[in-house]
């Protein structure tokens, strides 16, 4: 062992380690994009991040037949991203409703602008722990919506507050929760975009 | 060479070394390198420069937040001094250039690929890394993402001026739709060539320490450094995939139409900050545990005792790596996760300080009845430890869900990190230099210079840094250029302190001047029979290529003594 030096041996073994970590940089870098479509998931499941659910009319109905005494009140918020030239409200601020039974609320929109314009809504619950307890059976956000200059529309949500609510800890003193809505104007090339906010900005120089 | 004699002979390999040390030319030796010596030396010298640049912008910080108001920002943006906006900008610019550069380009080239690579080989009697020419890729990329890095702070980030104003964090939507020049990408294309490098330099060290090390001397033998670049080059492979993913994902999001982070096409901005964080965070444990691991070294050498706890001290540098990777969202505690949430990160971090408890009181176990020495490296141990160890107590302050609610994007957080960062890992950097500089140049620096550098340096940051913490809990926000009237004080203290530091680095200078000139020629061992690693045993400088015949590592060697038996 004295004269020991490393062989052709070593570089073998080299060769297969180093091979094993750069697979393991790959397989994290992988991990990395397979988080986009997990987070999503994740969100959907667990309502992080307020993500409301989506239910059925058969789970609506089984819902309503365990529909509890208590009301609890549903507080209406809209807003518009910055690039969305639309007007954008609920028809009612706030609405009491019986934990269970199905509810319908309105919102207007309008498009104050004077080309076609195609949006699309995001959602979310305030307090987050709702979120898993928010169904919507229909809503104005599944789709896209297109809207002519000067066209103004009536949109529906149809919803109920899931009765489990009732047996969750951590949502017990919630008195009241809000439901968001942002219209964001629907993804299209980045190019015109990009014109868009340029010549934007430029007017505001 | 008296004190070794066993059947390694390091005699008899320096005569045999003699007619193979000739070195290439100028140009084949440092830009087609593939010595690990030499590498190391150049990611040395490029971390120096890369610091004093980085340096510099935070000099452009304190001076401008020496008072209340924009002084001086306009200037360096070359726009009206009544240019709010342009200001403004370039205050972001200096804030993301000097995070960028502290940490990819200065605080990891000096620690893993400066150190890394001049030691690790060293330590562990190999005669090189595994992969010499992965080697040379991995250093080049790394300047050639610094030189993309520059080279963005001269092309257009916005509308408004020049630079990627977007923080070392890169958050969307600011970097995606918020900064849509050509600036960001050339930022976001720096930290992928850095990143590539890194990947590829962590790649090189697992190798060489499985598979190079000299006969004898096993995973439990090894040298609690060896243990720390090891857990480290992990830490590299693992997070830094993730991070290029996020910032690919950026890129493809700017130019390319895709909507990861964008709600308007079903994305979501928080998943960047996931992305970013599981990343960022075993990122902080890359900067910090290479100079545990040099801070083990120097304490054991100057306390002349085997270090305490060894195997406690190898596999808590272990669980902080494993756990560094489960507390990311502690980051994120103001995004708005629930409350369960919020309470397992909390958790979790404060685990963290467990192992590193293990780690402070072992160094302090180790001096205990040692028989010490304060040489320069020891002093800049010590100081590690104090204000690593401040530094970590204000974390266990901010892992708190709840206060963080309070002290989120407060000067309490930047104080924090400045503690743990700019004075536990450039402490731990600046003790690695002075313990090794003399094995790497083969001349003594001057004891004297290197005291003063630290009293100075030592008061310097503090003045900086602790006034900060009275800001943050004063709610002074952090990445603003200007301020209300009532924080002038403390920040024109703290801007002082700058001042203070910067004095420090020239004694710096002057001391690296005095070594090369006039520096007394440097013994094998320096510094006594507490210095007992391989290194030590090699002639300083090493010969070009050490370990021809390699060490031995006997069974009466231990974890801590690796020395040949003296004669």
């Amino acid at each position: 062992m004295v004269a020991a030096t490393f062989s052709s041996d070593t570089d073998r073994k080299n060769a297969k380690t180093g091979a094993l970590a750069i697979i393991g940089a790959l397989a994290m870098l992988g991990m990395g994009y397979a988080a986009v479509p997990l987070y999503d998931l994740f969100c959907r499941v667990t309502g992080f991040g307020g993500t409301t659910q989506v239910a059925t009319e058969a789970q609506a109905n089984a819902a309503a037949s365990f529909a509890a005494t208590r009301d609890i009140s549903i507080r209406f918020d809209a807003s518009l991203s910055r690039d969305m030239p639309w007007e954008f409200a609920p028809t009612q601020s706030t609405d009491t409703v019986r934990i269970g039974q199905r509810d319908i609320a309105t919102y207007i929109a309008k498009n104050e602008s004077s080309e076609p314009i195609t949006g699309t809504a995001t959602f979310n619950v305030e307090p987050w722990q709702a979120g898993v307890y928010f169904h919507k059976i229909q809503c104005f956000c599944f789709t896209e919506q297109t809207l002519q200059p000067g066209e103004e529309v009536t949109m529906p949500v149809l919803y109920y507050i899931d009765p489990a609510i009732l047996e969750d800890d951590t949502i017990a003193d919630v008195e009241q929760i809000t439901l968001s809505y942002t219209f964001h104007r629907a993804k299209e090339p980045v190019a015109s975009a990009l014109e868009r906010s340029n010549s934007s900005s430029d007017q505001a120089s | 060479m008296a004190t070794t004699a066993d059947n390694f002979a390091p005699a008899a390999e320096a005569t045999h070394d003699d007619h193979h040390d000739h070195k290439p030319s100028f140009f084949a030796r440092w830009f087609m390198s593939t010595n690990h010596k030499d590498i190391g030396s150049l990611y040395l010298m490029f971390a120096i420069v890369a610091g004093i640049i980085g340096g510099a912008m935070s000099g452009v910080m304190r001076l401008e937040l020496a008072e209340p108001g924009i002084q001086y920002l306009w200037w360096f943006a070359g726009s009206d001094p009544a240019d709010i906006a342009a200001a403004g900008h370039m205050w972001n610019v200096f804030i993301t250039g000097h995070g960028l550069i502290m940490v990819f380009f200065m605080v990891m080239p000096a620690m893993i690929g400066g150190f890394g690579n001049w030691f690790v080989p060293l330590m562990i009697g190999a005669p090189d890394m595994a992969f010499p020419r992965m080697n040379n890729i991995s250093f080049w990329l790394t300047v050639v993402g610094f030189l993309s890095l520059l080279f963005s702070l001269f092309v257009p980030g916005n509308s408004i001026g020049n630079g990627a104003g977007v923080g070392w964090t890169v958050y969307a939507p600011l970097s995606t739709t918020g900064a849509p020049g050509p600036a960001v990408d050339f930022a976001i294309f720096s930290l992928h060539l850095a990143g590539a490098g890194s990947i590829l330099g962590a790649t090189n060290f697992i190798t060489t320490i499985f598979n190079m090390r000299a006969p004898g001397m096993t995973l439990h033998k090894m040298p609690l450094f060896v243990w720390s670049v090891l857990v480290t080059a992990f830490l590299l492979l693992l997070a830094l995939p993730v991070l290029a993913a996020a910032i690919t994902m950026l890129l493809t999001d700017r130019n390319f139409g895709t909507t990861f982070f964008d709600p308007a096409g079903g994305g979501d901005p928080v998943l960047y900050q996931h992305l970013f964080w599981f990343f960022g965070h075993p990122e902080v444990y890359i900067m910090i545990l290479p100079g545990f691991g040099m801070i083990s070294q120097i304490i054991a050498t100057f306390s002349r005792k085997p270090v305490f706890g060894y195997l406690g001290m190898a596999y808590a540098m272990v669980a902080i790596g494993v756990v560094g990777f489960i507390v990311w969202a502690h980051h994120m505690y103001t995004v708005g996760l629930d409350v369960n949430t919020k309470m397992y990160f909390t958790a979790a971090t404060m685990v963290i300080a467990v192992p590193t408890g293990v780690k402070i009181f072992s160094w302090i176990a180790t001096m205990w009845g040692g028989s010490m020495e304060f040489k320069s490296p020891m002093v800049w141990a010590l100081g590690f430890i104090f204000l690593f160890t401040v530094g970590g107590v204000t974390g266990v302050v901010l892992a708190n869900g709840g206060i963080d609610d309070n002290l989120h994007d407060t000067y309490y957080v930047v104080a924090h990190f400045h503690y743990v960062l700019s004075m536990g890992a450039v402490f731990s950097m600046f003790a690695g230099f002075y313990y090794w500089f003399p094995k790497m140049s083969g001349r003594m620096h001057s004891e004297l210079l290197s005291h003063l550098h630290f009293w100075v340096f030592f008061v310097g940051v503090n003045v900086i840094f602790f006034p900060q913490h009275f800001l943050g809990m004063n709610g002074m926000p952090r990445r603003y250029p200007d301020y209300p009237e009532a924080f002038a004080f403390w920040n024109q203290v703290s801007s002082f302190g700058y001042v203070i530091m910067a004095a420090s680095m020239l004694i710096f200078f002057a001391n690296l001047a005095y070594a090369f000139l006039a520096g007394k020629k440097a013994a094998n061992n320096p510094w006594g029979e507490g210095a007992t690693t391989l290194e030590w045993t090699l002639t300083s400088p090493p010969p070009y290529h050490q370990f021809e015949t390699l060490p031995v590592i006997e069974d009466h060697h231990d974890y801590h003594d690796h020395r040949p038996v003296t004669a």
